[in-house]
């Protein structure tokens, strides 16, 4: 980065028209910015500001009313918590947490293993191995959907329980996850491994005491990805879950079809649906950019 | 079931499985000997690659031959199914949409993505405004496509819009339209939904590309009195191009295979159908596993070009 700023010995070089020229430039830059910016926040911002206006409100004026007219309540959001009630989301909410949490869990531990096998130990088959699990990112969950549907309620018998999207969400999981382990843990040097292997630490220690602590930044980006894309999933959701244990987004996604103009229900849905993805995007979002930039393909 | 009830079946389940893993790791400690080194390699990969295999490989096969059977996974059909899929107006009405789909999200949500990333490098404020426009990752396509239809909203004339998009037309002057009802239109407002979301995964890939060219290569050709289009075409876009070709595939692929949007927006009604929710609407609704299974099989052949364009270019990036 230092590079990029000429040194000041250069500055009478720098012919006066290129610095006129920037100087016309950039306000374009800074509207285009603007435009994008405003274009991508505007819409979500509608829904929340719909979220707070009453079902009365939300049908007899659009919600940028509410700039001159300011009227707000939290109706929407005792209504989608009132127990008892069709509409009510807390149970979808905690089943939506249930799903989650195992299913990041599981597939991090497994893949960590693997990808410290794949990187640090010598067998053979090894390099065919990594390249069929990496091949494997590419293969739609769509293809084995039914099949696995079909074991999981026929010789599995855990048909409509957690364990089967416990189960697919970490099978799914898999292959982007060693390959995105494998790549920060072949990063290490090899210096540090023959170190250990010297001072007589077997694989086991060196995975827990060497490896595991130098990728942790790794692990929380994976973490990340893998907790948006469960909490997020509708697919494996809807399609292996019985009616009280599916997520959040089958509920809303639900709502849709039988209430799809009753934007009071589905604006505050949505949103009590988006918080918590936001909480864990927002708080590390560091993590979740350098996952990004680590990764090739989202499987 | 309570909810005090799942969450302590989810405690359970987590802690069995960290017991599992403890024991085990601790039993790979324990060997010792000369085929020592294998067992503890079979130990730290066979979990996965069981998985994988019991889960993935033998699924897809599954379902590939499935694709050859009849509604009811009974008899062999030959290829009818594939023919359906190419000769039934519906379904072919299915592929056009999805063409239209992979062609046209990654290539706006790649150059949308471009261009912030470029005007907003280096400005004071550039964390904030990339977190505007990464923020649609965090949210799921359900969550995002209620945002949408939203916008989308239609009132007769008579009322006052709530929609956002119906509301500038009627304040330019026209009259409200019912954007996902009206065929052809509708899946390009679809379409909107995907691009809004992917923007910020191809700003942010591309903007840390931007960051990594080197800052003598810029100079240089400032010096040379390349103007800032010049810099665009001759420096940045020559530099990021392995990187935007990962993303654009990268789109593409998600793009095949997302079926939430079409399902929350329209149901697949109105002609807006794409291969990911057809295969939905035949395997759990219609509950023909034959064209299910075909559909399955098309998405993840239609995967296949994609992954090898980008395998090859990037080969071709490193050989230079």
């Amino acid at each position: 980065m230092t590079t990029t700023t000429p040194p000041v010995a250069m500055a009478p070089a720098v012919p006066t028209a290129r610095v006129a020229k920037k100087r016309l430039t950039s306000p374009w830059a800074s509207l285009v910015a603007i435009a994008i910016a405003v274009l991508w926040t505007t819409p979500t911002l509608g829904l929340l500001i719909t979220s707070f206006r009453s079902q009365r409100d939300i049908n007899r004026s659009g919600w940028w009313n509410v700039f001159h007219n300011p009227s707000l309540t939290m109706e929407n959001y005792r209504t989608v918590f009132k127990p008892g009630t069709a509409n009510d989301l807390s149970g979808y909410f905690v089943n939506s947490f249930v799903i989650t949490l195992p299913a990041v869990l599981a597939p991090v531990l497994l893949a960590s293993m693997a990808a410290y096998a794949f990187a640090w130990m010598h067998f053979k088959g090894r390099d065919l191995l990594f390249v069929a699990v990496f091949a494997l990112q590419v293969v739609p969950l769509q293809i084995a959907l039914i099949p696995l549907l079909k074991a999981f309620n026929g010789w599995a018998g855990i048909g409509g329980s957690y364990w089967t999207v416990w189960i697919a969400h970490t099978i799914f999981a898999l292959p982007l996850a060693i390959f995105l382990l494998h790549n920060f843990m072949k990063e290490i040097p090899a210096e540090l491994i023959e170190a250990a292997r010297v001072d007589g630490a077997g694989h086991v220690r060196i995975f827990f005491q060497v490896l595991l602590p130098l990728i942790t930044p790794a692990l929380a980006a994976f973490g990340i990805f893998q907790f948006l894309w469960v909490w997020n999933d509708l697919l494996v959701g809807l399609t292996f879950l019985g009616t009280n244990k599916q997520p959040l987004t089958v509920f809303i996604g639900n709502l849709v079809g039988t209430k799809g103009s009753a934007w009071y229900l589905l604006s505050a849905g949505a949103f009590v649906s988006i918080i918590v993805p936001l909480i864990v995007f927002l708080s590390l979002q560091r993590f979740f950019v350098r996952g990004l930039l680590a990764g090739g393909l989202k499987g | 079931m309570s909810s005090a009830e799942k969450i302590g079946q989810m405690l359970v389940a987590m802690a069995a499985f960290a017991v599992v893993f403890a024991v085990i790791m601790f039993l790979a400690d324990r060997i010792k000997g000369r085929s020592a080194d294998r067992v503890q390699a079979a130990i730290f990969v066979v979990p996965a690659l069981l998985l994988l295999t019991v889960g993935l490989v033998i699924p897809a096969i599954q379902t590939f031959y499935h694709s050859f059977k009849d509604a009811d996974s009974k008899d062999f059909v030959g290829f009818d199914n594939y023919h359906k899929v190419f000769s039934d107006s519906t379904l072919l009405t299915v592929l056009g949409n999805t063409a239209l789909w992979v062609i046209i999200v990654p290539f706006f949500a790649t150059a949308i993505g471009l261009l912030y990333a470029i005007v907003i490098d280096k400005s004071r404020v550039e964390p904030f405004a990339k977190a505007l426009v990464f923020l649609p990752m965090a949210i799921s396509f359900v969550g995002a496509s209620i945002i949408w239809r939203f916008v989308y909203a239609y009132k007769p004339s008579s009322r006052p819009q709530i929609g956002l998009l119906n509301e500038i037309f009627v304040k330019l002057g026209g009259s409200p339209q019912q954007f996902l009802i009206n065929h052809p239109s509708n899946t390009f407002w679809l379409i909107v939904v995907m691009v809004w979301i992917q923007a910020g995964f191809a700003m942010t890939v591309l903007s840390a590309a931007i960051k990594a060219i080197p800052g003598d290569i810029i100079e240089a050709a400032r010096l040379d009195g390349v103007g800032a289009m010049g810099m665009f075409r001759f420096v940045t876009l020559p530099s990021i191009r392995p990187a935007a070709i990962v993303v654009l595939t990268t789109i593409a692929i998600g793009t095949l295979k997302v079926f939430d949007i079409v399902r929350t927006m329209t149901g697949g009604q109105f002609s807006t159908s794409v291969v990911a929710n057809e295969f939905y609407n035949q395997s759990f609704t219609i509950s023909d596993a034959g064209v299910g299974s075909t559909l399955a099989v098309l998405l993840f052949v239609l995967v296949i070009p994609v992954v090898a364009y980008n395998v090859r270019q990037l080969r071709k990036a490193d050989a230079r």
